[in-house]
């Protein structure tokens, strides 16, 4: 490999399975690139994708990347773009396969390397595990995974930026992998680009900061900001984020020129602090990253520059996502209109209530909204506007059970009370509520050891 | 008299004025993240947006207890409002399900500022 380039560029494309299909087109041809990052993987997305490979073993991926990346791939060949990606949820090989086809009808034989990692899925293997004395206990609750072993779709630890690395010490253009972190599929080009070693804390650290910032897309360049949010510009065609890092670890936050969104200190900030736990450890599988000693300064416009961050070592353990299967649920809605909107959303509540307990249906939980006054703020919010006059109530109830049959005798009691409840309702065209299977999420930890990535390139 | 005279220098207001704030979740667990609007406005939020403040503030929310993380550099605090979400996730049958605007809500709260 030639020396290490001063200052390499990656770019957010996907902040989420569903993000905005424009952002990773716009990214690559908006400007010059070294990297586009795209993250496709939330807590619940590979029980999905569990499901939608046991149905067909050619699935489990996330679909929308392989249009995406056809769409892209002339310019990725072009300019000598690398992408990194968690699109391959559970099966990565066929996500790959996918691209491959994609990039073959284009031309592009022989002009692109595709990296595959995979080795994060631990469902085929985890009787083995627990039979071995990991317990891959909850980490909210403590209960072991054996009171929930009969339930368990599927089960990832989660690989951190190392196999991706390896992929692109070999050459891939292209790395598409199962559970990686989001913050690993950043700092993963870091490490190759400038050859960080796999123990430079400091620099690890700032590389995962540097994923965190960018895993969510807009997010950090004006997106769902919220200070001084009327002034944000053009969010209609909002630049996504692009760190600019140096082999120091220092980097800069910006977009291309002539997009739209923000990218101040204040933003970078909210983003930052964005679902954190412990700010002075925040865990990953490849560091420990301390948010207290992160800098911010504006370096420019829509250019915050990021520095002073520290790092400690690793744990020896990886946290792996196991989802399973928890029950039933489902939501059912009316609109009550003026006069007295609210007290008739809270009637016709009651009398819900009073019919379903009737019924002897028993849930784990009942769950009562009224949207227009306190869905979102709940106890904090009523009292705070004259709700005497409020236009319109949206009633919002929610029902939980561990079998279908409770949940489906609700979904009948909304409509009726149409007809035989309080009156100036509307807002039912959707039809009855559909019982809805709950796949929860069980946070655990096991051994780094037990946990084998596994890397393989191949040409197209 | 001169207590006095200090204590009607102070005024009421809320945290909408002096923040903002973004927040996100962990399964039950509810983060909200606050930023001092100015730098200068940090150390009122240290020393009167405690952890016990909050609690009461959320009281009847949340089923856990909030913790606060303190972050200087970014004039922020974190906090993490345990059993904020009706189990959280995919599990939560609450509209925000994953605790995206209880930023907005702690931003309700009233704090005492000099006048």
């Amino acid at each position: 490999m030639a020396s290490s380039p001063r200052s390499i560029s990656i770019a957010a494309g996907q902040g989420f399975w569903g993000d905005w299909l424009e952002a990773p087109y716009r990214q690559v041809t908006g400007g010059s690139i070294d990297y586009l990052m795209m993250d496709y993987l939330a807590e619940v997305t590979m029980s999905i994708l569990q499901k939608q490979r046991s149905r067909d073993p050619a699935l489990g991926y996330a679909k929308d990347f392989v249009p995406a990346m056809e769409r892209i791939l002339p310019t990725l060949a072009e300019r000598r773009i690398k992408v990194t990606a968690n699109a391959g949820g559970v099966n990565p090989r066929a996500c790959a396969q996918a691209v491959a086809d994609s990039a073959r009808r284009l031309g592009l034989s022989g002009r692109l390397r595709i990296g595959v990692v995979t080795g994060d899925d631990l469902l085929g293997r985890l009787d083995r595990l627990l039979a071995r004395g990991h317990e891959l206990r909850n980490l909210d609750t403590g209960r072991p995974l054996s009171d929930v072993r009969d339930r368990v779709l599927s089960a990832n630890a989660y690989l951190g930026a190392g196999p991706v690395v390896d992929a692109l010490r070999r050459g891939a253009d292209i790395v598409i992998t199962g559970r990686v972190t989001d913050t690993g599929l950043t700092l993963a080009p870091l490490m190759h680009a400038f050859e960080w070693r796999p123990d430079a804390w400091d620099l690890l650290a700032a590389g995962t900061v540097a994923g965190h910032t960018i895993e969510c897309g807009a997010q950090a360049s004006g997106g769902n900001c919220l200070v001084d949010w009327k002034r944000i510009p053009d969010l209609a065609n909002v630049g996504y984020p692009i760190v600019e890092a140096s082999a120091d670890g220092t980097f800069e936050i910006t977009k291309h020129p002539g997009t739209g969104g923000r990218i101040t200190v204040a933003g970078v900030t909210e983003q930052l602090v964005y679902e954190m736990g412990d700010p002075t450890a925040y865990i990953t599988p490849d560091c420990v990253a301390d948010f207290t000693t992160i800098r911010l300064s504006q370096a420019g416009k829509d250019r915050v520059r990021v520095s002073g961050i520290k790092g400690k070592p690793a744990t020896d353990k990886l946290k792996v996502s196991v989802a399973y299967f928890y029950g039933f649920k489902a939501v059912g809605t009316l609109v009550y209109a003026w006069p007295e909107a609210y007290e008739k959303a809270r009637s016709a509540d009651r009398i819900l209530r009073e019919r379903l307990a009737a019924l002897g249906l028993a849930f784990e939980a009942i769950h009562t909204e009224f949207v227009g006054v306190d869905a979102t703020h709940g106890p904090l919010a009523r009292g705070a506007v004259p709700v005497a006059d409020t236009p319109e109530v949206q009633l919002r109830v929610g029902v939980r059970a561990p079998t279908r049959e409770p949940v489906e005798r609700f979904t009948r009691e909304i409509a009726p009370l149409i007809l035989n409840g309080p009156p100036s309702v509307t807002g039912f065209a959707g039809g009855r509520p559909k019982p809805e299977e709950i796949v929860a999420f069980w946070p655990a930890l096991v051994d780094r050891n037990v946990v084998e990535p596994c890397v393989e390139v191949v040409d197209v | 008299m001169k207590r006095s005279d200090r204590k009607r220098q102070k005024r009421r207001v809320r945290l909408v004025e002096l923040a903002h704030a973004r927040s996100g979740d962990k399964g039950d667990t509810a983060n909200v993240g606050l930023i001092a609007l100015k730098p200068e406005y940090y150390p009122l939020l240290v020393k009167q947006v405690t952890a016990a403040k909050v609690a009461q503030h959320f009281k009847g929310m949340i089923m856990g207890q909030v913790e606060r993380y303190e972050l200087p550099n970014l004039h922020a605090l974190n906090f993490l409002l345990h059993g904020a979400l009706d189990g959280g996730g995919t599990i939560s049958l609450k509209t925000d399900a994953q605790g995206k605007v209880f930023s907005t809500a702690l931003l309700r709260l009233e704090i005492e500022v000099p006048g």
